[in-house]
């Protein structure tokens, strides 16, 4: 398992640096339906935001808004200061494992190189020496997952451990400045997820890369996370975990009964899944 | 079935026929559309829109049909008949299920309409049968500008365009995320097909432009995962299949396409069996 080091004392020194990723007002609403409202949210560097709600919640809009491919109804957002534009550098994006096609003509290091530059217009580095330096980014970030060993290798061939770490290094090789996940864990087996949340772990450690991570299940990250924001069909939490992840708050939400027991280091929500949701939204 | 083989495979006048002018013409477009498919296929298969270019190639041969009775420019029926549907299909966006049925009536449809228009056109049968199964006299009658400007423009787009246009098709929900426009993608590369189909329609025919758009990216796909190799093959392929069946097509005087679609099927088979001794 992972060691814990999640201290409150983090948080408050963060703060009194500069945000960057800023939700201010934010509301979202498809017709009737609202999504959420008066939705405010600063994430400092080197902070671990998970994301929790049940399906159509809005989790995959919040991140459709973060990377700048839809539009708030109201209020707005800011990354590293600015309005998400499409084709940002400052953002790695690292979605579920999916399966791939057989013919898929990607090896495991194109893959990390579209993640450099594949949003690029023109051929790409023509010099050697242009190559040369693309050539080291990409090989490092593979490094920096342990993905040296299957670099050359088809990207359809290999497991879906692999292509998650493959998914890690294809987000980190631009340096952003904040890492959005996706269910980057799903469909994956234990060690696999253990690995691939030690890997965006070590880059928040090293590089103070905040993380907004949307997952159904927040068991395999619960050590890291600093913040939960929990979404529950136009209603919404903010806190620590230990301050949302309570059985008063999620019936609150819910407007249910929900009971939150902890089980050793694991949290179990019981009744959340029970309650029958609403229409899915637009993208869920 | 000696006489058969003899029928098939025979190179009485080749030599003289090499240097006839419409024969060198010939070459020069089945050279030009080698590099333009080749250039494409992989995208193609990565897309998974060979029954796109399948639908494509119909309407090339509609839009053809219809030249040949309006009594105008058959290149030019069939680049506008294939960009239209190109357009269509694109536009129908990427569900994969949904788009098969679309096509597939738009398919069935233009079929029609193409049989049809050749029933209304009374001049030379050779000229209707070309638009189905190619022909070397269909190819020398393609106005070399057309072809010129076609392949100017899919080169010209795949210069700029390559590295979205391949994040977009092997990668959609990332590149969408790095802010690759991908629907604009969809609606563009198709309009890319569309251009190249009607290339190919003249030389290996309406039935079979598959064989060039779709046969030399799916062998690449067999030997080599890395983008810029599977393209060099699938180019080197395309080449080989379209220059190989012209010049097998002259002696005997029977259509390109059949010699084509056997030439590439073979490398097809010969790729298949690399990569399985690859794989080990």
């Amino acid at each position: 398992m992972m060691t814990v080091v999640r201290s409150p004392q983090a948080a408050t020194d963060a703060a009194s640096t500069h945000s960057v990723v800023s939700v201010r007002g934010a509301r979202m609403a498809f017709g009737e339906r609202v999504l959420w409202d008066a939705l405010d949210l600063e994430i400092v560097p080197g902070e671990f935001i998970a994301v929790l709600g049940p399906n159509g919640s809005g989790k995959t809009t919040l991140l459709q808004v973060l990377l700048g491919l839809r539009h708030l109804t109201a209020g707005e957002v800011l990354v590293d200061g600015r309005p998400p534009g499409r084709g940002s550098d400052r953002i790695g994006y690292i979605p579920q494992q999916s399966t791939l096609e057989a013919d898929l003509p990607l090896r495991a290091r194109d893959l990390v190189g579209l993640g450099l530059d594949g949003h690029r217009l023109g051929l790409g580095p023509l010099g050697p020496g242009a190559r040369r330096v693309r050539r080291r980014r990409i090989d490092a970030a593979m490094a920096e997952v342990g993905a040296t060993g299957y670099a050359d290798a088809p990207l359809a061939r290999l497991s879906g451990g692999e292509q998650q770490r493959l998914r890690v290094a294809q987000a980190l090789v631009g340096e952003p400045s904040v890492l959005l996940c996706d269910e980057p864990l799903l469909s994956l087996d234990l060690a696999s997820q253990r690995t691939v949340a030690m890997l965006i772990e070590i880059r928040r450690r090293t590089a103070g890369t905040p993380v907004v991570f949307v997952t159904h299940e927040i068991n395999p990250v619960l050590p890291l996370v600093d913040r939960v924001l929990y979404l529950v069909d136009g209603q919404f939490r903010i806190g620590p975990v230990e301050e949302v992840m309570t059985t008063e708050v999620l019936s609150e939400l819910y407007g249910t009964r929900v009971d939150v027991l902890r089980v050793r280091d694991r949290l179990v929500v019981v009744g959340a899944e029970e309650v029958p949701h609403h229409v899915h939204g637009p993208d869920e | 079935m000696n006489d058969i083989f003899d029928r098939l495979v025979s190179f009485d006048g080749t030599g003289e026929l090499l240097t006839l002018p419409f024969v060198q013409r010939a070459l020069i477009a089945a050279a030009v559309l080698g590099l333009v498919a080749g250039l494409l296929a992989p995208l193609v298969v990565a897309r998974g829109m060979a029954f796109a270019v399948h639908g494509t190639s119909e309407l090339a041969f509609t839009g053809g049909a219809a030249a040949l009775v309006l009594g105008i420019e058959v290149g030019l029926g069939a680049v506008l008949g294939s960009v239209l549907a190109a357009l269509v299909f694109g536009l129908l966006g990427l569900r994969q299920r949904e788009r098969d049925s679309v096509i597939g009536v738009v398919l069935a449809f233009g079929l029609g309409l193409g049989v049809l228009l050749l029933a209304l056109y009374d001049g030379r049968a050779s000229n209707k049968f070309g638009l189905l199964t190619g022909s070397i006299v269909s190819v020398d009658s393609t106005n070399l500008w057309v072809l010129a400007a076609c392949a100017t423009v899919v080169v010209g787009t795949l210069v700029v365009w390559y590295r979205p246009l391949l994040f977009a098709s092997t990668d959609p929900g990332v590149a969408a995320a790095r802010g690759v426009p991908v629907r604009l993608l969809s609606p563009l590369f198709a309009v890319l097909i569309g251009l190249t189909t009607a290339l190919a329609v003249p030389a290996v025919g309406a039935v079979l432009v598959l064989a060039v758009m779709i046969t030399p990216g799916a062998a690449a796909a067999r030997v080599s995962a890395s983008p810029l190799a599977g393209t060099v093959i699938a180019v080197v392929v395309a080449e080989v299949a379209l220059l190989g069946g012209t010049v097998l097509s002259l002696g005997p005087g029977l259509p390109i396409s059949g010699y084509v679609a056997a030439i590439v099927f073979l490398c097809y088979l010969v790729c298949r069996l690399i990569g399985r001794v690859r794989a080990g």
